[in-house]
């Protein structure tokens, strides 16, 4: 397979699966600002949106205050951000249009449809209304395309690296929306456990669709540590790291073929340290810490590919 | 559907009559309401832009993608009709193939003076391919011939595409739509496949690899996402199943070409390019060109690899060139031209450029090397102020014009805000060289949606057709 086809097609999953996030992100955020809650203002409720996406110095330099209306449209649709859902879409389109032969029809399809369908939200104000209508509808248009991809693909490298890029955006985004919530939901000196609104703690876990999942493992109230296990360690949570480095590690090697890559290695060290950690040794570190770290590996993996499949030098 | 006397039209005769072959489809026509047609044709559209089947359009400023119009009625040939067709185009283009051998070695055509010396001026002659030999002697692996129909049995080739020939994704998705919006026609009419062009090109491809390779390595080299024929690229190298690469994904190295890949380079035997000449190879020809790979030609010219279409195949099918089209028929082949040509003017004499500006009014002007439909002067239809403009045009540089008759060019039935009406057609059918020279029966009908207009070019609002070739076993 060429190397730019499958730089086009690892990031055009990797785009697919940061606007599903950032819909995540801005549906959760935007359902715990409809409970009333006195004590934290309009800016302390939406910089967190902004953290989880990585984007809060460039807003600061494009917009500037932190308003409820301003980071909504910010995060949906505004062109000068490249992680909004409108850049994301149409970075998605862009990279499958260029490697279009190299997909079943069906995918094609999905991704161009999304792009027509992107037409009916066109200056839409989702601060007014329709947020959480453009969020299910982000959402849903991102199943639809993972489905249309494992139901439609040959089970070849092209495969390989969309599954690829699914996995190492979503890792990147459930540790991000991990660290940032858990700070901003335990002020420091809260004792864990202590008094966190079942209400918030239950929005995070919708946002990664596990709360249901929490529920069913657990049978229990919600507790904090227990959300940063089963986002963490759970291998059977689908948007856990140690989910997303099951499929990562499993890919990597398919893709490898024997041959020896620093990509693959990094991948196998993290790996293990999801497989035998404990939830326990984390807090022990400190989850921020243990999740800086984390982001900062899975970047890491993210360059290795690049340098060693996607452009790779003779 | 009142018949406009003078053009031949392809579904009713003279007389008001039915032609045979489209009597069935008349009577569907009869049967379907035209709110059905409407529906139909809205469903093409939704369904063509799901897929994505759009091209750019040079300078509109948007860049935007836009359909090119599909019209749902479709041009039936019968099959004695295309067998026509068929040995007409084979004979030229295995002249012209013979030609471009010819005129890179022994010049024996012109040592004959059947064709000027002067064609060896011609920017589109490539003095670098002067020796070259290439597999098979085939330069054209891929002609579009234009075809345009004046009557009953008349067919006039209004040109040769021997460089990068496009249309071909439209004569297989036209029929993939076709297929799937009307099945009951298809039952009725015993329409001549044409999915298998892909195969039929791929095997032809892989024939004329350099000797000795076993399972040759077929890529087709495309300009890019924002070419306007880059959807057609893309669904060619799917249906063949090869690497649809960029030049930025090919690099030269000791006289070979490979492809970068995820698991390191690849040899590449045969590269279907849909780039120019002029692009193709920066050390070559143009040096500011991003698209081509450094190194090609020199690699191609010491066989170590094969390009389809040759280089230099442009001097063939140059409007220059054009007019010596039946001459080399008679002078390689010893046949007499099936197909006959349109009488041309060649304004670099002296005599057809004093008759062509005292008849403006009458004749269609073109530039030699112009395509799509661009810079070119339909008299009949123009005003004395545009005659006048292109009278000085023409003035700076005769060289660089032709002249002809315009064309009665045949219409066909065609949809036109949920009515039928008649439009004038062409037909550029694919011949295929590798192994054998053939032409899968089809091709792509161009159809000028204006009304009374007669230039079917896409970029000047043209629209295409599916075309059903009969089967000789047909009976409506």
């Amino acid at each position: 397979m060429l190397s730019r086809t499958a730089d086009h097609l690892y990031w055009m999953a990797r785009y697919i699966e940061r606007a599903e996030n950032m819909a995540r992100a801005l549906d959760v955020t935007y359902n715990m600002s409809l409970v009333p809650n006195e004590d934290i203002t309009e800016a302390m409720f939406w910089s967190p949106a902004l953290e989880i996406s990585g984007t809060t110095e460039i807003y600061e330099r494009d917009i500037g205050e932190v308003t409820a209306a301003n980071v909504i449209n910010y995060l949906a649709m505004d062109q000068r951000n490249p992680s909004s859902i409108y850049s994301a879409l149409k970075s998605a389109r862009e990279n499958a249009h260029a490697v279009r032969v190299t997909m079943t029809t069906e995918t094609w399809e999905s991704i161009n449809s999304i792009w027509l369908e992107f037409n009916q939200f066109h200056k839409q104000d989702f601060s007014k209304k329709g947020l959480r209508e453009f969020c299910d509808w982000v959402k849903t248009r991102s199943h639809l395309f993972r489905g249309v991809c494992f139901g439609t693909m040959l089970r070849d490298d092209a495969f390989n690296f969309v599954r690829l890029g699914t996995f190492i955006e979503r890792a990147d985004n459930t540790a991000r929306l991990l660290d940032v919530k858990y700070h901003l939901l335990l002020p420091s000196g809260q004792e864990v456990g202590g008094a966190v609104d079942y209400y918030e703690w239950s929005s995070v876990l919708r946002s990664v669709s596990a709360l249901q999942a929490y529920q069913k493992i657990f049978n229990d109230t919600i507790e904090p540590w227990r959300v940063a296990e089963l986002l963490t360690l759970r291998c059977d949570m689908p948007r856990s790291l140690h989910a997303c480095f099951d499929e990562i590690i499993l890919i990597l090697e398919a893709l490898s073929k024997s041959k020896n890559n620093e990509a693959f290695r990094l991948a196998g060290e993290i790996h293990a340290r999801l497989h035998y950690g404990k939830i326990k040794d984390i807090f022990q570190y400190g989850l921020h810490e243990f999740l800086s770290d984390f982001i900062k590996s899975n970047d890491l993996i993210g360059q290795e590919i690049h340098k060693h499949f996607l452009s790779a030098t003779y | 559907m009142a018949k406009t006397n003078t053009f031949f039209d392809e579904m009713i005769s003279g007389k008001d009559e039915i032609r045979s072959i489209y009597s069935a489809y008349s009577q569907w026509l009869k049967d379907t309401s035209s709110m059905q047609l409407k529906s139909k044709n809205q469903e093409a559209e939704l369904l063509f832009r799901r897929v994505g089947i759009t091209f750019n359009v040079y300078g509109e400023t948007d860049g935007a993608e836009r359909l090119i119009p599909f019209d749902i009625i479709p041009r039936l040939l019968s099959s004695k009709e295309w067998d026509f067709i068929y040995k007409g185009t084979v004979q030229r283009v295995k002249a012209l193939n013979m030609f471009l051998h010819d005129i890179y070695h022994d010049q024996l055509i012109i040592k004959e003076g059947l064709v000027p010396q002067s064609l060896l001026q011609n920017s589109q002659y490539r003095p670098e391919m002067f020796g070259v030999d290439v597999p098979n002697q085939i330069y054209a692996h891929i002609a579009g011939v234009d075809i345009v129909r004046t009557d009953e049995s008349q067919f006039y080739v209004l040109e040769d595409n021997l460089r990068t020939p496009s249309g071909v994704s439209y004569m297989l998705e036209n029929r993939k739509m076709m297929m799937r919006l009307f099945p009951e026609l298809f039952r009725r009419y015993s329409v001549a496949p044409v999915e298998h062009y892909p195969q039929v090109l791929l095997n032809n491809l892989r024939a004329v690899a350099q000797n000795g390779i076993e399972e040759p390595t077929v890529v087709l080299l495309t300009p890019g996402a924002y070419n306007s024929a880059y959807f057609e690229h893309a669904f060619i190298a799917q249906q063949m199943g090869v690497e649809l690469v960029e030049g930025k994904d090919l690099f030269v190295n000791k006289n070979a070409v490979y492809m970068k890949t995820i698991e390191g380079p690849r040899r590449v035997d045969v590269i279907y390019r849909r780039i120019d000449d002029d692009f193709i190879d920066p050390l070559a020809f143009n040096e500011g060109s991003m698209l081509g790979v450094p190194g090609l030609l020199s690699v191609y010219r010491e066989g170590g690899v094969t390009l389809a279409n040759a280089i230099g195949t442009g001097v063939a099918d140059d409007k220059a060139t054009y007019m010596y089209v039946p001459k080399m028929i008679e002078f390689y082949l010893n046949e007499k031209p099936i197909l006959e040509n349109v009488p041309t003017y060649d304004l670099s004499k002296e005599d057809d450029l004093k008759y062509t500006l005292s008849h403006l009014n009458e004749l269609v002007v073109k530039e030699v090397q112009g395509s799509g439909g661009y810079g070119m002067l339909v008299g009949p239809t123009s005003t004395k102020k545009e005659i006048e403009t292109f009278r000085e045009v023409i003035l700076k540089n005769p060289d660089n014009y032709i002249a002809q008759p315009p064309l009665s060019l045949s219409q066909c039935p065609t949809l036109i805000d949920e009515s039928i009406d008649s439009r004038h057609v062409d037909l550029r059918p694919f011949v295929l060289s590798g192994k054998e020279t053939s032409v899968v029966p089809g091709g792509l009908c161009r159809v000028a949606l204006k009304k009374g207009s007669l230039v079917v070019n896409s970029s000047q609002g043209g629209g295409t057709k599916d075309t059903w070739i009969l089967e000789k076993n047909h009976h409506a």
